[in-house]
């Protein structure tokens, strides 16, 4: 009996539960040794996350992020590509915005500049994925690492631009000038304020409505369209690919091409949607996110988000920790992301053996199994 | 010209101090990577073990405790690896990302909590560290013109640690191309079902090639906090472990090359360190971000095979399955 003998609620529900009640239970004993009670850990951080005022929108906030960049992860493995690179495409991702809006904000309506500076981050994030995807493709040169050093890469033409050619005169800090008024996407509360209703203030925006179309726009090309067929097709074998007269070659930097534009997009959600400004490690480690959302949520974006809602809430709800407890802080929330990655990714199966088990021990009796 | 002289006599001496953890991380990969499991995480093992051998130093007072701390931590590591990667047969990648950042977040949860000092540790005394080892008639070899200087500055006033990384490659050359260990531990990575075969357990080599990946990065480790520093500080790997991985590329996954391209790239770091903020004549300033990042465009551009072919052992990443 293996894996494809289990029904698929046990696959792709029960198995992930488990392992993230496995991850946190680890993450629970190591609450408890360093001395404070995990459950009331818990219990600040769902309040952080979710009950406080204007918690949920923050929550919602970190989601976005997580939404795109996991996005990004997942289209790349439906190709069996694993895009690591993502952070330094969200960071490449606003250095687009960030150049469209510089340049142009002086002379275009603010509407247009916004207008065109979300198709920059994702055109930029493109790019810097299809860099790699190129050398995989066509040089043989391995994504994994390759994806790796342009993270770096990107990180040093960061470093490089904000604190020389883009840094705001008079500025002490590696970032650039603010954007001119009225460039940014409208914040919900905002919106929802003007339409009668009182919400509390947060940094949630339109990128959050982006971000749900680009996950109906994933499932539509994965699960629906001709080329979404033929990249998992090129994902299980590229022979296939060839028989059916596509080049994997192509198929391959199509792929890294829009994973690095989903992951580029992130961007939006900080630089337009908050900073209004380019800033250093604005990306702060959302690209590696992205991989253990892709990895909890099967890379099915429905999975995907509410593997980045659990995230998002872990994220704001871990910010919480820093004002309730002397011990634990926002690391904590690292430490979890590590333990989830280890147990949804790296060991995924650990417990279908045992699950095979009782299942196939529990439908005897029946006489079907 | 003199000063000059002394300028490069100082920044080769830094280059060796920065490639020290860069060496061992290579030789730790190399052990790994040559059994067939790509190892991502010399960087976390890195940072965890820099964090347990400080807090040795701390509680114990003790380089030598601290250094077994190190070490410790670092196999525990690497025993999770492959766990996840030989037993469980999980993706080698995956794994290593896990464990990066879950050290990244393990560090600094427990040095809060063992210390209150925001993640570091208290600052080490020179008793609770690896020190500077002053070789016999350093001081009188100052004299000496040129020999004397390289003497005194380069080869004399390092700590225990440089030279057991130095060492690590003469051990690492020996082992894996002169042993029968490590004629099955390169066999396992190329074609572990020939090593099956000869009746040898793949996933007993792995482990070990692991093992020894996790005593190499643990020295590293505490080689940055109780030797290089002076304590343990928040991301204090700092990618290095990722730099070790670009140089086990560049050297093609062979122990001297490998050792060539750290020594390169700690002569970028160190030269990049020296040129901050200094007018040089006609070229003037040089960009040092421009200089650090050279390492990973030159992995990237040996690894595209524009500059030589770097190729990796053959089963690297994959998961033996035995066959029934």
């Amino acid at each position: 009996m293996n894996a494809s003998s289990l029904p698929r609620w046990i696959d792709i529900g029960l198995l992930p539960v488990l392992n993230l009640i496995a991850a946190l239970t680890v993450a629970g004993v190591i609450i408890a040794i360093i001395g404070e009670n995990p459950f009331v850990a818990m219990g600040v951080m769902i309040k952080g996350a979710f009950v406080y005022d204007g918690a949920l929108g923050y929550t919602l906030f970190y989601t976005t992020n997580f939404i795109f960049t996991g996005l990004a992860v997942a289209v790349a493995f439906h190709a069996m590509l694993f895009n690591i690179g993502g952070e330094g495409q969200a960071m490449i991702g606003g250095l687009g915005v960030g150049l469209v809006v510089l340049f142009l904000d002086s002379v275009l309506p603010p509407l247009l500049v916004v207008m065109l500076a979300v198709p920059a981050a994702a055109a930029f994030g493109a790019v810097w994925g299809v860099i790699p995807g190129w050398l995989q493709a066509r040089r043989g040169s391995h994504i994994v690492i390759t994806t790796i050093m342009f993270n770096f890469i990107a990180s040093s033409i960061m470093v490089w631009l904000l604190a020389g050619m883009l840094m705001a005169p008079g500025q002490m800090s590696p970032e650039t000038r603010s954007f001119a008024d009225g460039i940014n996407l409208p914040l919900v509360y905002e919106v929802l304020q003007m339409a009668g209703f009182s919400v509390s203030r947060s940094p949630l925006n339109l990128s959050f409505v982006i971000a749900l179309l680009a996950c109906f726009g994933v499932w539509y090309l994965i699960w629906r369209t001709k080329l979404g067929y033929i990249i998992r097709a090129t994902g299980h074998s590229e022979r296939a690919t060839i028989y059916a007269g596509h080049d994997p070659a192509k198929i391959i930097m199509l792929v890294m091409a829009i994973s690095g534009a989903l992951a580029g997009m992130m961007s939006l959600n900080e630089i337009l949607g908050v900073q209004q400004r380019v800033i250093l490690n604005f990306t702060s480690g959302y690209g590696f996110t992205g991989i253990a959302v892709a990895l909890m949520g099967r890379n099915h974006p429905i999975g995907i988000v509410l593997a980045s809602l659990l995230f998002g809430a872990l994220y704001q709800g871990g910010a919480e920790l820093d004002f309730e407890f002397q011990t634990i802080t926002r690391e904590m929330v690292l430490m979890i992301q590590g333990l989830i990655i280890l147990f949804s990714g790296a060991l995924a199966y650990l417990f279908m053996p045992a699950v095979v088990r009782i299942y196939s021990s529990l439908r005897k009796p029946t006489g079907s199994g | 010209m003199a000063d000059l002289w002394l300028q490069f006599v100082l920044t080769i001496d830094a280059t060796l101090r920065v490639a020290t953890p860069l060496i061992l991380c290579a030789m730790a990969g190399l052990f790994s990577e040559r059994s067939g499991i790509i190892d991502i995480s010399l960087e976390g093992k890195m940072l965890m073990s820099a964090f347990a051998a400080a807090s040795m130093a701390t509680l114990t007072g003790s380089p030598f405790l601290s250094l077994a701390g190190g070490i410790l931590v670092s196999v525990a590591l690497s025993l999770i690896h492959g766990f996840a990667c030989i037993t469980h047969k999980g993706n080698q990648v995956i794994s290593g990302l896990a464990i990066n950042i879950l050290a990244s977040g393990l560090t600094v949860t427990l040095g809060i909590a063992l210390f209150a000092q925001g993640g570091q540790t208290p600052f080490l005394n020179k008793s609770e560290r690896f020190t500077d080892i002053v070789l016999p008639f350093a001081e009188q070899a100052e004299h000496v013109p040129v020999l004397g200087t390289i003497y005194k500055e380069i080869i004399s006033g390092h700590n225990l640690l440089v030279w057991v990384a130095l060492f690590s490659v003469i051990v690492t050359g020996y082992v894996v191309f002169r042993t029968t260990f490590g004629l099955r531990l390169r066999a396992v990575g190329e074609k572990p079902e020939a090593v099956d075969s000869a009746g040898v357990s793949v996933s007993g080599l792995r482990f070990q090639a692991v093992i020894i990946a996790g005593v190499l990065c643990g020295i590293a480790g505490t080689y940055l906090s109780t030797a290089h520093g002076a304590g343990f500080i928040r991301e204090m790997a700092a990618g290095k472990g990722y730099i070790a991985l670009a140089a086990l590329i560049f050297g093609k996954w062979r122990p001297v090359p490998a050792l060539l391209a750290c020594l390169m790239f700690g002569f970028m770091d160190a030269l990049a360190a020296r040129l901050q903020g200094v007018e040089i004549p006609v070229i003037g300033h040089i960009s040092t971000d421009l200089i650090l990042v050279l390492p990973y465009l030159l992995t990237v551009i040996l690894l595209a095979g524009f500059i030589g072919k770097a190729s990796p052992p053959r089963s690297i990443g994959v998961p033996y399955i035995k066959e029934r």
